[in-house]
């Protein structure tokens, strides 16, 4: 494109972008290095060639990028959902993506590369090895295809990228298929492993933006092309060890070898190459870990109690138009039971999120997570009370019919009582287990405690540390809930206390 | 206040003979009276019905004018209302107490009149103390159930019932649950509670308490055989069924 157009297509663009409205872009954090993750050395910012990518397009948008966190495998779903402007994460160039989202022209472009163990003489070393061997990949990526199209045994992570590799390092798989930039910033690192470069194909990022949007992805091209003409491109890609043939051929520049230090990927390899040892991780890293897990945990705290309120409130009504309701209220609460019981809390959270819009319902996504958790939850408190309403004896309800309590009467000052004492115990289980379950929420851009967890150890290598860092939390979080729950369960058995004799 | 029963007639699921086949007795007011009779007689669905707990066919129960009739003869919106208007009068004290466990003496004694009669309650409370020291309870006032002997238990059930100031007060086995020792508090607390004017009637199997009470009824299949003072009626029974009632007890 010659310059003139694409300065104009970028001043058309300044000129029609709000300063006042940033450019929202969706990115998944758990995603890894070198995209978009945490600065090892302060995991309170996010740092990324994309991050850096992202600012340099807003910029020659005149706005802000504004990062919007969302799970790697929905960022399309949250896209055409409104939640952000844009998803910029390595979405690889698809036909099948064009039908559900506009594909800005490519900004990146990646070989795949094979790695094996060290030595491993019976290792795959070409495509057509790969028939019938254990290979780990990510899921929904030209590599996963690449294997299984080989024949090859094909073996996915929803986590983390050094979960391939620490199953490729235990034997539990023969080769990694993946992106150069991932092969580069996770199986590189660790000498047990050797990558092997070949005809493994070439796989492109775009950036994506909902199918009405073609003004934004018209500025977008202009701004990508604007950016490869100045340099600016080459010398990000160049800062994080990323200039490779592939991406110089794809920006139309002839020099494919790299001139400037990979200074981010030093920093990179210096802060997660060789993990000190635990104690020493204790001291000087976690306590700047500390605002970010605190963080996450009074956002899962907070979902938690509104999602058991929720719960609670409806529970008992489903438990009393149970025991107490004519026969339609009755079935009613039992098909309400069923239904929110007998399905996957996940696939209800998805309902409620992604596709009550299509009804017109577009839920934030705070009170949509707190609302499938209480729905969720509300069958099984329902269930409990009941349990509790049927633990009272018959006799209790004729004793109140006879001294003329009312039906509200009777539950209000004598069943219900009796009925909580026995309900608190299976309650308090409940409340622990929401708690965990909570961690779903990330599903719809929520960072909760468990979100924070496997970002962070994506970012920084340390899966077992701060796996015992963020169980403390959740054990902080809720064993006060436990000891508060014996205390009033202690309160309304107080009547079974014998006196001293 | 009088408790009069006419022709009442109750069939039980799956028993094609009736419970009750047209059973009448007539009570005056104040008087102690005593349901005696084998398992099964009916006694006890006799007490039921006229509590509204169970529901009869036809027949008519009347308490000093306030008539309930049977689900036969009367529509249901009808016959609710009548078992509303019928039991303001009533009181029953169970076999097995039921108390509210997680409530004291007192409260136990304090909750109806409070939400029912809408008293307030240092008034109900007034009236429960007063009651539960009449009843020899003056020591176990803020005592749970769960720390009360069989006996006290009971009182606080006569309190309670006592508390919403019924006309009739029905008892249902009220020596059955209770150390044989017992018996004679019993019979005394029923005594007690005669001296205040409420007619009182005892479902019983207890041979010593029918001796103690002023009036006795033997039923026999559904029916009333036999009544009349307990002096007559337990010393020189005409009927066939309640001497061998009475052989059997002794």
């Amino acid at each position: 494109m010659p310059p003139v157009r694409i300065a104009f297509g970028v001043l058309l663009l300044s000129m029609t972008a709000q300063a006042s409205e940033p450019l929202r872009w969706g990115a998944d954090g758990q995603g890894g290095a070198p995209y978009v993750f945490q600065d090892p050395m302060d995991p309170t910012r996010l740092i990324g060639f994309e991050v850096e990518l992202a600012e340099l397009l807003a910029k020659k948008l005149g706005t802000n990028a504004q990062p919007v966190a969302g799970p790697w495998d929905k960022l399309l779903e949250l896209l055409a959902r409104g939640d952000f402007d844009i998803a910029l994460n390595g979405i690889e160039v698809a036909e099948e993506k064009k039908r559900v989202v506009l594909l800005s022209k490519p900004y990146f472009a990646a070989a795949e590369v094979l790695t094996i163990r060290r030595g491993d003489g019976a290792a795959p070393r070409d495509l057509s090895a790969l028939k019938g061997r254990k290979v780990g990949t990510l899921p929904g990526s030209l590599a996963e295809r690449m294997a299984q199209r080989h024949g090859a045994d094909v073996r996915t992570y929803e986590g983390g990228q050094d979960e391939i590799y620490d199953d490729l390092k235990l034997g539990r798989t023969d080769a990694v298929l993946l992106d150069e930039p991932v092969a580069k910033f996770y199986g590189e690192l660790d000498e047990a492993f050797e990558t092997v470069r070949g005809d493994f194909g070439v796989v492109e990022y775009a950036i994506a933006a909902r199918l009405d949007d073609r003004a934004r992805i018209d500025a977008l091209n202009s701004a990508i092309d604007a950016l490869a003409a100045d340099g600016s491109l080459r010398a990000l890609y160049e800062r994080w060890g990323l200039w490779t043939p592939a991406t110089a051929k794809l920006l139309g520049d002839s020099d494919g070898t790299a001139h400037a230090p990979a200074l981010e990927y030093e920093r990179w390899r210096a802060a997660v190459g060789h993990l000190p040892p635990f104690w020493e991780r204790v001291r000087t890293r976690y306590p700047s870990y500390l605002p970010l897990f605190f963080k996450g945990a009074l956002l899962t705290l907070l979902a938690s109690l509104c999602a058991m309120a929720l719960a609670i409130a409806l529970g008992v009504l489903l438990a009393v138009g149970r025991r107490f309701g004519p026969t339609i209220v009755r079935g009613l609460c039992v098909a309400y039971i069923e239904f929110f019981r007998g399905t996957p809390l996940l696939v209800q959270l998805t309902v409620i999120y992604f596709g009550l819009p299509e009804l017109g319902i577009k839920l934030e996504p705070f009170f949509a997570g707190v609302l499938a958790l209480g729905l969720n939850y509300a069958a099984a408190e329902a269930e409990n009370y009941r349990a509790g309403l049927e633990s009272v004896p018959r006799g209790q309800l004729e004793a109140s019919q006879v001294l003329g309590l009312s039906t509200f009467q009777t539950l209000r000052f004598v069943v219900g009582p009796q009925a909580v004492r026995i309900s608190i115990p299976p309650m308090t289980n409940d409340f622990i287990a929401l708690l965990k379950d909570s961690s779903l929420v990330s599903v719809v851009t929520l960072t909760e405690l468990t979100k924070t967890y496997t970002t962070l150890a994506n970012s920084t290598r340390d899966h077992l540390g701060l796996g015992l860092l963020v169980a403390l939390c959740y054990l902080i979080v809720g064993l006060p809930f436990a000891k508060l729950a014996r205390t009033v369960e202690a309160r309304f058995a107080r009547h079974l206390r014998r006196e001293a004799a | 206040m009088t408790l009069k029963v006419t022709g009442l007639v109750r069939h039980h699921h799956g028993n094609p003979e009736p419970t009750l086949r047209g059973l009448s007795f007539d009570l005056p007011a104040g008087t102690l009276t005593a349901l005696l009779g084998r398992s099964g007689a009916g006694k006890s669905t006799v007490l039921r019905c006229v509590m509204g707990l169970e529901p009869f066919e036809s027949g008519t129960i009347e308490i000093d004018g306030v008539v309930v009739q049977g689900t036969k003869d009367v529509s249901v919106d009808v016959r609710a209302g009548q078992l509303k208007a019928a039991r303001a009068a009533l009181g029953l004290v169970f076999q097995s107490f039921e108390l509210c466990p997680h409530l004291t003496a007192l409260d136990n004694c304090t909750l109806a009149p409070m939400q029912v009669k809408q008293k307030s309650r240092g008034d109900a409370e007034k009236r429960a103390r007063e009651l539960l020291v009449q009843l020899g309870l003056e020591h176990r006032i803020d005592a749970f159930p769960e720390q009360l002997s069989g006996g006290q238990k009971q009182r606080v059930a006569i309190a309670r019932a006592l508390a919403m100031e019924p006309r009739v007060l029905l008892y249902d086995e009220p020596t059955s649950a209770l150390d044989p020792s017992m018996k004679n508090e019993v019979l005394q607390t029923l005594k007690r509670v005669d001296a205040t004017g409420v007619t009182q009637v005892v479902v019983t199997h207890d041979l010593a308490l029918a001796r103690g009470v002023e009036h006795v009824c033997v039923l026999d299949h559904g029916v009333v055989i036999e009544s009349g003072a307990p002096a007559e009626v337990l010393q020189t029974p005409k009927h066939d069924s309640t001497k061998a009632l009475l052989k059997d007890w002794v």
